[in-house]
Parts: C-alpha cells; structure tokens; sequence
C-alpha cells in the first residue's frame, strides 16, 4: 500500500497508457467488423470463410505478433503502434462473428416491415437492423475488451510502457508490492471497461427498458 | 526478412539436440496438455454440474468473467513469488506455470460444458425422464451427448489460448518454443525470434485443426450442421 502511494501518479500514467493501447483498438476493431460482420450475414457463401478466416488470426500468439508485427509494418519494435495494430487484429478476429451473428438475429419480418415503408438498404441497415444488433454486438465487445486489457500487459515484454511494465520491475527486482497493484488494477480496467460498455448499450437500447410489450 | 527467417527455420541444426525445435516442440506440447488436462478435469464435472442442476450458476459466471480479466504474466510472477520458496528443482519454476495455464483454461472449458449441458432442449430431457430415466442417467445419456459440441469448442478455445500463453512460461527459464522468442529478444537475434513466433502460431493452428477433427468425429450426426466452432 505504501508502494502505491509513493507511486499513484507513475500508476495512473501507465494506466492511461494501457486504456490507449486497449481501447483504441477495440473501436477500429469494431469499425473494421462491422462490414466484414455484414457481408458475412448478408452473403451466406462468406460466412464460413470470414468467420473461420478472423478466428484464426486469433490463434497467432500475442508474444509472437507483437514480435512479428515490427517486421511486416516496418516499425521500430519499441512503437506502440506495432500493440495498437496487434491488439485491432485480435479485436477483429473476436467480433466478426458477433456482429454477424447480431445482424443475424434481427428478424426478418422486421427487416420487411422496414423495407415496405421505404426504407433503402443503407438506412435500413443504419436505423434497423444495426440498433437492433446492439445487444449482441456488445456482448461481443465486452469479451473482447476484457481480453484485450490482460493481452495487452504482454506487451512490457517487448519495452511498450503501460501496466504490464509493473511486472517486469516487480519481477527484476524480487518486489512483490508493484507486481499486486498491476494485477489489480488491469483486473480494475477490465472492470471499468465493462461498465462502460453496458452504459453505452443501455443508451443505444432504449427499448429494452420500456417494459415487457404485449405483442 | 522473409530470407532470413527461411533460412533459419530450414538450417538442419536448428531442428536437432537438447534445445533444438523439435525438443521445444515436446516441451510446449507437454506443458499445454498438462495444463488442459488439469483445467478439464476440474472444470469439465463442475461444468456439467451445474448446467444439470441450474446452482451456482451466477456465481460462475461472474467468477469466469473475472479469471478472464486476469493477466496471465502478472499471475505468473505472482505464482512464482509465491511458490518457488516452497518448492526445489525443476518444479519450482514448472508450478507457477501450470497454475496460469490452468487458471487460464478453466474459464472457457467451464462455460462451454455449462452452457452446453443448459442448451439442452428441454423437450429432450422431458422425453429422457419420462422414459425412466434417473438424474445421472438423463446427464450421461441425453445432455453430455447434447452439449459435446459446446464442451469441445470450449477445450479447444482453452487450449488455442493455453498453446499462446505457454510462450511466457519461458521468462521462467523454461522450455518450450517461448524460449527461442525471448532469447531471440534478449540478444536481438531477430530470424530466431521471428521463427520462434512462426512456430507458436503453426503449433497452434495444427492442433486446433487435430482438435475439428476430433469434434467432427465425436459429436453425433444428429447434432451436426452448423458451421465452425463457438467461442465462449
């Protein structure tokens, strides 16, 4: 506890660092899945193919991708844009099959019903069927999320600054202290993350607070 | 790069002796199963139990949820700290390890087998009891059989996941293909890290191809017809 006082701001500053590193690619990820996601649901051919395909990019061990990443992009191995690339690809790979999935379980009367008040396909696709999606897109995202915060802290093996680094420096030096307040406080994130998540859902849904409708 | 990792992975010497590829291979292999047997052993019956029997579940769910937030380097040098004072030889760095790969695999095994056996149709199980069949039985006959498909999209999640973390294992000082990863990094041998990070992956796509073999085989045709698997 005392490790932690004398340390609150060098904490926080990783913290924000790790909230970068996690965070950011968490909404490319999703930007990236939501048309991958799509074509998926739309074009039942691909649907195997995207689906089978992101999973395997999910495979790739992060120590490994994030060593990997600095060769194929070009990058020095201490930017922490090879993490933001990495952890994206690890988005992406989780959330196709939600959002292909969400889209999915939009009925399809609904889908009709928006088609015969003239809806086009692109607001129908933006005022229907995606806000319709919501709740399972963003059980998706919250997996993802929390699997991002704990790969990310792999990432101090490769020298990226943010929570994981509390392990090394408790590790080198035999120190328990800074190593606890790591696990703690990505295992906080996690949380933090969460909570956000199902904040914005709960937004982006109204409905499904208005009450049991009787239809 | 490309060259250099080539020729790297396809220099004979690279292959043989005591920390040649293949040897890392057996290690990482021993270490992931070890650890995926342990996890589905605990997890697995636990699983099952409650999804037959509906308690406990909140719990559960919330306690996996949590497991998954858990970084697995920090718990590893936490186990370490923690058990290495406890134990000699070999096993002292060998404990802490499978302790994170098994703290690491149980999430996923534990919802597949709960979500699976809950998934059940309870028009199956109605049938299953109106037929005579005790509690045991209607578990052993009607919804481990029902929920396989959802138990092995789990063990093999857990083991996609098991195979990638055991490359941390090696900041031990253990074997496996971590080794050639962090020794790679430590004298910027960067061919050696690159191909040790090749490696992990094809290890890892090779057994989760073995493991949709299995899947494909055990699950029963009357189950079948849907596509890959499911990531809980």
């Amino acid at each position: 506890m005392t490790w932690l006082r004398g340390h609150f701001v060098e904490v926080l500053s990783l913290a924000g660092h790790h909230i970068f590193l996690a965070g950011v690619p968490l909404v490319l990820g999703l930007l990236i899945a939501l048309p991958l996601g799509w074509l998926a649901c739309r074009y039942k051919v691909l649907y195997p193919f995207l689906i089978i395909g992101s999973g395997l990019l999910y495979t790739i061990p992060s120590l490994a991708l994030f060593i990997m990443l600095p060769l194929l992009l070009g990058t020095n191995i201490l930017d922490p844009k090879n993490v933001v690339v990495a952890m994206t690809i690890y988005s992406v790979a989780l959330l196709v099959r939600t959002v292909a999935d969400g889209l999915g379980s939009v009925p399809e009367a609904v889908n009709q019903s928006a088609t015969a008040m003239g809806y086009k396909r692109l607001r129908r696709f933006g005022s229907v069927e995606l806000p319709l999606a919501v709740p399972v897109i963003s059980a998706g995202l919250r997996v993802a999320a929390v699997s991002n915060v704990s790969i990310v802290s792999v990432a101090t093996l490769i020298g990226v600054a943010q929570l994981g680094s509390l392990f090394t420096d408790g590790f080198s030096r035999a120190f328990l202290d800074p190593i606890v307040v790591g696990v703690v406080a990505c295992v906080v994130l996690a949380l933090l993350f969460d909570v956000a998540i199902l904040g914005v859902t709960r937004l982006l849904t109204p409905w499904q607070r208005a009450g049991k409708a009787t239809a | 790069m490309i060259n250099r990792i080539l020729a790297w992975l396809t220099d004979g010497a690279h292959w043989q002796g005591d920390d040649g590829i293949l040897r890392r291979v057996v290690e990482h292999m021993e270490y992931s199963l070890a650890a995926l047997a342990i996890a589905a052993l605990i997890a697995i019956p636990l699983g099952l139990y409650i999804g037959h029997t509906g308690r406990g579940r909140f719990l559960v769910v919330n306690a996996v949820g949590a497991a998954r937030a858990i970084p697995s380097l920090g718990l590893l040098y936490l186990a370490f700290f923690w058990l290495a004072p406890r134990l000699s030889g070999e096993i002292a760095f060998l404990a802490p390890a499978g302790l994170v790969l098994v703290v690491l695999a149980i999430p996923p095994i534990l919802s597949g087998a709960y979500a699976g056996v809950e998934g059940v149709e309870p028009a199956a199980r109605d049938a299953a009891v109106g037929m005579g069949m005790r509690g045991t039985e209607v578990l052993r006959h009607v919804e481990l059989p029902c929920a396989l498909p959802l138990i092995l999209s789990g063990i093999r999640s857990a083991m996609l996941q098991v195979i990638a973390t055991a490359t941390i294992a090696s900041v031990l000082g253990l074997g496996g293909l971590g080794r050639f990863l962090i020794d790679g990094l430590a004298v910027r041998d960067t061919p050696q890290t690159a191909s040790g990070a090749v490696l992990v992956a094809v290890l890892a796509l090779i057994v989760d191809m073995f493991l949709a073999m299995v899947q494909r085989s055990v699950v029963s045709p009357g189950l079948t017809g849907r596509y890959g698997k499911v990531r809980v």
